[in-house]
């Protein structure tokens, strides 16, 4: 991965997609094959990577500022400007009238969002994410994509976004990455030459269904050459 | 409905025993069973039977408490002391309580050391599983944020597992509260000079079913409060639970 660039790992489920991205978080050991970031293999959790999971991991007895303080306050920053950091990464999330809400006053929308304020406030030099909106409904889903293109575009960093959903994948990333399954090994990377900004208008155009379809295609070929193996051995 | 229930059972009680059904011998009347309970408040002997009973569990739950919580999540946490640990105490577990206060008695004697020890003895086992539960079921994610985070393990412990569990602990207490007062009467029926369960035992002795019916009502009433207020307590302290819009 190229330093600021956004790339979206998509796949199957089962194909170890997350898997990749716990390791790549350190949270997860591997058999074989290097990580590295800078040159530095990884060999555990660090605070140069910024993890936004799949469930929500806000801490319940802390409000949304909390959460992000909290971060804050265990990577190092002391002082009065953690405060002032966190009003700021809410305010980038759109949720600085909320910095005092618990997180059960939060819908899953906005918890995410905490979540992605919490994992930047701190300055990590990647940012991952585990189907972060997997568990949010349709329309929120819309507005969280287009919320994290606009601070992306504005905040450079890289990314990692793991997602099953091909639309979401093209619509963020400058690369989409397609992994297959068992062995599960990146099969092939396609560049999304979409102009930035993004709105959610080019979902519509040509360019970007044509993108869609050929990623489609890679996903779709790996699940047929699995569906005729399996009725090849029946 | 609750309150329409404990109604309608009190109305049930009146109506048998008022028509004569029962003998008084095996049910008395609501009023006989408050009437003594009255005699028993003006002589003092009332309040003293509850305060020593009161002071027995409060000493003998907080003591399992304080010993069951360190270990219950040190047990939770970790494979070793669970492996180390576990097993003794689904062992002991498994033992009836009731047959350790022939031995307690030796031990102890028939004093209030010997009412805590049963009240441990019969709840500290309990708590410890409870606890471990509780700290177990901290979502595993909760615990990979504080790696994120670089944060150390005890930090990630006392940080993150302990307020996490926290709420479902509390739950875990209370229930054993109930348990610990089962525990405590056992104890004061078989060997005591003192207290609700000795005064059920000479009760006993004398045929007073009144007085026995009369100090049950004030178990559940103590047993209820309790349990309310540690209800109560739980949602002041865990407010953040409740979504409140």
């Amino acid at each position: 991965m190229g330093e600021n660039e956004f790339v979206a790992l998509v796949g199957t489920s089962g194909c170890g997609k997350s898997t990749l991205l716990s390791i790549a978080a350190g949270l997860e050991t591997y058999d074989e094959g290097s990580i590295t970031v800078d040159g530095d293999p990884v060999t555990g959790p660090g605070l140069d990577r910024g993890v936004v999971f799949q469930t929500y991991t806000l801490l319940p007895w802390l409000t949304a500022i909390g959460n992000v303080e909290f971060a804050l306050r265990a990577a190092g920053r002391r002082g009065r400007d953690i405060r002032e950091i966190a009003q700021e990464q809410l305010a980038l999330v759109g949720l600085d009238g909320f910095a005092d809400a618990y997180p059960a006053e939060l819908s899953g929308g906005m918890k995410q969002r905490v979540a992605i304020a919490r994992a930047l406030s701190y300055r990590p030099k990647i940012l991952l994410m585990d189907e972060p909106f997997g568990a949010l409904d349709a329309l929120t889903r819309h507005h969280m994509q287009e919320l994290l293109t606009a601070v992306w575009e504005r905040h450079r960093l890289t990314v990692l976004f793991v997602t099953h959903d091909v639309e979401e994948a093209v619509y963020l990333s400058d690369r989409v990455a397609v992994m297959t399954n068992r062995p599960g090994r990146v099969k092939s990377l396609i560049d999304i030459t979409l102009p930035r900004p993004r709105h959610y208008g080019l979902v519509a155009t040509p360019e970007f269904q044509a993108l869609q379809a050929e990623v489609l295609h890679e996903i779709r070929s790996e699940s047929i050459a699995i569906a005729s193996l399996g009725s090849a051995l029946s | 409905m609750a309150a329409l229930v404990f109604a309608a059972l009190g109305l049930a009680w009146y109506a048998v025993t008022a028509g004569g059904l029962i003998r008084p011998l095996f049910l008395p009347s609501p009023g006989q069973v408050l009437a003594r309970l009255d005699t028993l408040r003006q002589s003092g002997q009332l309040t003293a039977d509850i305060s020593i009973s009161v002071y027995r569990i409060t000493v003998g739950f907080l003591i399992s408490t304080l010993f069951a919580l360190p270990i219950g999540v040190l047990i939770g946490c970790y494979r070793f002391w669970e492996a180390a640990i576990e097993p003794l105490v689904d062992f002991v577990r498994y033992m009836p309580v009731v047959a350790f206060v022939p031995l307690t008695i030796l031990w102890t004697g028939t004093g209030d050391g010997q009412k805590f020890l049963i009240i441990f003895i019969g709840t500290f086992f309990q708590q410890v599983l409870l606890v471990m539960d509780n700290v177990r079921s901290v979502p595993r994610d909760f615990i990979n944020l504080g790696r994120t985070l670089e944060m150390p393990d005890w930090r990630i412990l006392y940080r993150i597992v302990i307020p996490s569990a926290m709420p479902a602990i509390w739950d875990s207490m209370r229930i054993s509260l109930g348990w610990a007062w089962t525990w405590l009467v056992v104890a004061e029926l078989v060997a005591a000079t003192s207290g609700l369960g000795y005064r059920i035992t000479t009760a006993q002795r004398f045929f007073q079913t009144d007085l026995i019916f009369g100090y049950l009502l004030i178990l559940g009433i103590l047993g209820l409060a309790t349990d309310q207020a540690m209800k109560f307590a739980g949602r002041r302290l865990f407010r953040y639970l409740e979504v409140q819009r």
